[in-house]
């Protein structure tokens, strides 16, 4: 699988368009389709590409499985803080109204953060489940 | 109609084939059919959700699967003319339900009349987000998004556990960690 070079080049031409693209979901999902969850399955799905034709030791180092596996709880934290955050400024659970002065704004803004939540659980869930996978193999 | 024949071709292909291999690329072609399908319903979030996590990441993990096990299925040990029975059954039941549905994309359903245009109508001026779905999803209903993100990170953990927990109960020469 390593000395196939019509796949690494083609996903060394790849791979940073799959990056772009997912962060174009991310966020772009306020203005069109997509959000978090796709945006976290795209970039997830690029380092199970790169595993798959780099190898898993080559995936393991730009991504570390202890990062990944602290990405899986890290973005459920995070949505759940914006909800604490909101609590805090005096509103009610994940109301983001009252995080910033103008309301509206401050709806974008946690809109914004907790896509980044959900983004982090999926792209981390998704890596772990494929490293441990391929991990047994061996 | 065209892709619901693709579909049910596909549906029967995945039945009658052997070969584990062909049944996991044609999964991830149904995926994809799937989409197009939830696009020409207008359903464009549902629809990336389906290509990326149906046609991409499932097919990924069914082929790593593979790679574990067998390329052939077993034939059955079993009769099938019971999981026969239930599975007709259970779509007379389905099909017999959709008797009664409302037409499809009829104004006056219920969907259609509860929350759907409080939604529709102040999305741009509380949250100034021009797609709905997203507003809906992460503003108006965040605790149940909350919620399914949660699922995620339960569901995560689960499989992490199953699969790295095998490792410490019979420690051996290949207990090596995946991390070296």
């Amino acid at each position: 699988m390593r000395l196939d070079v019509i796949f690494r080049v083609a996903a060394k031409i790849f791979i940073p368009f799959i990056l772009v693209f997912a962060l174009y979901v991310q966020f772009h999902g306020d203005f069109g389709p997509g959000g978090g969850f796709q945006a976290g399955v795209m970039a997830g799905a690029m380092v199970i590409f790169y595993a798959i034709i780099f190898g898993l030791e080559a995936a393991q180092r730009i991504v570390p499985p202890r990062l990944v596996e602290l990405m899986v709880p890290a973005g459920v934290a995070i949505f759940a803080g914006v909800g604490v955050v909101s609590l805090l400024f005096g509103g009610n659970y994940l109301d983001y109204s009252p995080i910033l002065h103008d309301p509206v704004h401050a709806q974008h803004i946690g809109i914004l953060l907790v896509e980044i939540g959900v983004l982090v659980t999926v792209s981390g869930t998704m890596v772990a489940i494929f490293y441990t996978f391929i991990g047994r193999g061996r | 109609m065209v892709l619901l024949t693709l579909l049910a071709a596909i549906t029967i292909g995945v039945v009658r084939l052997r070969n584990l291999f062909a049944v996991v690329v044609l999964g991830g072609i149904y995926s994809f059919l799937m989409a197009s399908v939830l696009i020409v319903l207008d359903a464009v979030d549902v629809a990336m959700t389906e290509a990326s996590v149906g046609a991409g990441i499932s097919t990924v993990l069914m082929l790593g699967a593979l790679y574990l096990t067998k390329t052939e299925e077993a034939e059955p040990v079993h009769k099938t003319l019971l999981p026969l029975f239930v599975a007709v059954t259970t779509a007379a039941v389905l099909i017999y339900g959709t008797a009664t549905l409302p037409p499809f994309g009829i104004a006056e359903t219920p969907v259609h009349l509860n929350v759907a245009p409080y939604y529709l109508e102040n999305s741009i001026p509380d949250t100034s987000v021009p797609n709905v779905v997203t507003s809906v999803l992460s503003s108006y209903r965040g605790y149940d998004t909350l919620g399914e993100t949660t699922v995620i990170f339960t569901a995560g953990i689960a499989v992490l556990m199953l699969l790295k927990g095998r490792r410490q109960v019979k420690p051996g020469p290949k207990r090596r960690r995946i991390s070296s």
